[in-house]
């Protein structure tokens, strides 16, 4: 791929570890409540896969979508205030972690049902193809939602109509806290799309440049006509599941070999040896990423309560009269 | 309304065949899905022709699959559509309750008000065809709990050709209500006949002794009962609800205020009923106003039955409200 931004590939990287970071160490000082989904150790996923995108394509993820938020282009600022509960947020408040919306960035969620997001999806894409427009509708999931209805459901109606629809499963082997071998009769996830006769790749979603090809190519066939395309990323989460998950159901030594394959450690190491970037500019670059942080958390410690009165608000439509 | 405005001799069915019709030809935008829609013309027929006439893009058959077209619907109408989508029976929209609850009812708000779904779910409602327990049940008062949707039932000609449109218009997503022993019901409607208001209960029979409130089917048997108690000199005032969510209370208030008695009819199950939140809030809000308590007649608490008599025994009919309005005005305070 020439003319690859790698070093951009690399920043949005970290800006979701080093953001997820700073609200994990928010959410033990009581900043952050509810529940909490990091993206940690799967940031190459959205990374890579949001760069395939325009800016009139929807995005529709799910509970655990602060990195495809920021990789998408929420700022910072809004999306830590919203992980506050803050006026500010690009819910308002209204949402918080797992409810990350941005009609401006045509960002559809934050879906905390799993496998909720899917049908949705469907839906955008006829949307697109009645009205003759050459968008993509861009959904993540888990891997745990291909146990879900509405995943048969969604791809049936996405290849019977040929809908332009981007199926993006986030495979990190645990839905929760099961194995994904413990929960699916077939753990071939590509052969459940092709089933659909949806076209499927699995991908290494720890290597970013991966994950943008495959996107890229699989987008470009949406885009084209071609109906609707599937990839299976297959990755890990390092951190819990929630901020109150103990990790009784997978042992130490598998989560410390992922780690080693840390997808920012390793495009970092690609980066230098090709003699892409040096020290200095990498301290530069987290120098700049921590000073976005420190400037959303302040935003977010600045921002406001919605007032009680306006409780009832946003239920439905304001009306004339 | 103009004396010598024509009228036509027309169905429920086809008035809200008319009103498909009218949608369809007013707005590209929207379009019809659901199961047998199309080809086979409509599992009630309200649909018939529909096909021939806008294509099978507009009126789209689906697979059985209440969640994926129910969720597809509102997808459709984030991204800029007005889907009207049809499910078969509201049996089996329990099918597609997370979509509706979860996504429907729940974006726009936790959204922080950024989207609107102007989306309408048509679904067949009631008992009273011999169909037993998975294809007969009531669940429209129970979609009233929800907040972030509205629930309408038509119950007469003029609302099933015109609420369609309205609903449309309607910023957010709203359920039609069909009780399917109405799709038969035939009478004269005005030939320029068109949108109505969605927002207002409406009184359809006057009269001063109580008040009998209800809507959708039961609309009929209590206007059927409201002839009998007459002919035994008590006048009542029958309000048709047609809006469930929200409900307008100002016209029951107002009507009980004038009778101070009042009997609900309502086909759901009693406990926890949509008959049940009317009386809470007259209750909360006309207690003075009242000369006996306010009663109730309403679905049995049992899956609706087969055999017929059964059947009939399990949802209010003309009877039972008669004994019970007549209970209530000779229980004098």
């Amino acid at each position: 791929m020439t003319g690859l931004d790698r070093s951009g590939l690399l920043r949005t990287m970290l800006r979701i570890r080093r953001f997820e970071e700073k609200c994990a160490e928010l959410y033990s000082a009581g900043k952050i409540r509810g529940f909490l989904h990091l993206y940690i150790g799967e940031e190459a996923v959205a990374t890579g896969a949001m760069r395939a995108l325009q800016p009139d394509d929807a995005v529709l993820a799910t509970y655990r979508e602060h990195g495809h938020a920021l990789a998408r282009g929420i700022p910072a600022t809004a999306l830590m205030a919203e992980m506050y509960g803050k006026y500010e947020g690009c819910s308002h408040g209204r949402g918080g972690s797992m409810h990350i919306f941005d009609a401006q960035a045509r960002f559809y969620g934050g879906n905390a049902i799993v496998g909720g997001g899917l049908p949705l999806a469907a839906g955008f894409a006829l949307a697109d193809r009645m009205m003759r427009r050459p968008r993509v509708t861009a959904c993540f999931f888990g891997e745990g939602a291909v146990a879900e209805g509405e995943f048969h459901e969604a791809l049936n109606l996405a290849s019977l109509w040929q809908l332009p629809v981007l199926f993006l499963c986030e495979n990190n082997l645990y839905a929760m806290g099961t194995a994904l071998a413990r929960s699916e009769a077939d753990t071939d996830l590509c052969e459940k799309a092709r089933s659909y006769k949806v076209p499927a790749q699995a991908v290494d979603g720890m290597d970013v440049e991966a994950v943008m090809a495959a996107t890229v190519r699989a987008a470009a066939e949406v885009r084209a006509g071609g109906g609707p395309q599937f990839l299976e990323f297959r990755t890990y989460r390092f951190r819990a599941h929630s901020m109150f998950d103990p990790e009784l159901y997978r042992d130490r030594q598998e989560v410390e070999t992922w780690k080693k394959r840390c997808p920012i450690a390793a495009y970092t190491r690609q980066l230098q040896a090709a003699g892409g970037s040096d020290d200095a500019q990498l301290a530069a670059m987290e120098a700049e990423v921590a000073a976005e942080i420190a400037a959303a958390v302040a935003y977010a410690e600045a921002g406001s309560w919605e007032p009680v009165e306006f409780l009832a608000r946003d239920v439905y439509t304001p009306r004339p009269g | 309304m103009n004396d010598a405005a024509a009228t036509v001799r027309t169905t429920y069915r086809e008035a809200l065949r008319a009103a498909l019709r009218d949608a369809l030809t007013r707005d590209e935008r929207v379009f019809l899905m659901g199961e047998d829609v199309g080809r086979y013309g409509g599992t009630y027929a309200v649909s018939k022709g529909l096909l021939a006439e806008f294509g099978d893009e507009r009126v789209r058959d689906t697979p059985l699959s209440e969640s994926g077209f129910v969720g597809a619907g509102i997808g459709a109408a984030l991204n800029g559509m007005l889907p009207v989508v049809e499910v078969m029976t509201c049996n089996f929209s329990l099918l597609a309750l997370d979509q509706i609850v979860n996504n429907a009812a729940t974006l726009r708000h936790m959204s922080g008000g950024q989207f609107s779904i102007p989306l309408v779910i048509r679904m067949a409602t009631g008992a009273g065809r011999q169909l037993a327990a998975q294809h007969s049940h009531s669940f429209e008062g129970w979609y009233a709990h929800i907040p972030g949707i509205r629930i309408v039932t038509p119950a007469t000609l003029e609302d099933a050709r015109g609420m369609l449109w309205t609903a449309l218009m309607d910023p957010d997503p709203v359920i039609m209500f069909e009780n399917a022993l109405l799709y038969n019901l035939e009478g004269e409607l005005a030939a320029d006949a068109g949108p109505v208001d969605i927002n207002r209960a409406v009184v359809r029979r006057a009269g001063q002794d109580l008040t009998l409130v209800t809507y959708g089917g039961s609309l009929g048997k209590t206007l059927a009962a409201a002839e009998v108690l007459a002919a035994q000199g008590v006048q009542a005032e029958v309000i048709d609800l047609r809006t469930l969510r929200p409900l307008d209370m100002p016209t029951v208030l107002g009507s009980l205020a004038k009778t101070h008695r009042m009997v609900i009819v309502d086909e759901g199950w009693k406990s926890g009923s949509l008959a049940a939140e009317i009386m809470a809030r007259v209750m909360e809000e006309a207690f003075f106003d009242l000369d006996a308590p306010v009663a109730r007649v309403c679905g049995v608490e049992v899956p609706i039955p087969y055999p017929k008599h059964l059947e009939e025994a399990a949802i209010p009919q003309v009877a039972g409200i008669v004994a019970t309005a007549l209970r209530t005005v000779g229980h004098h305070a």
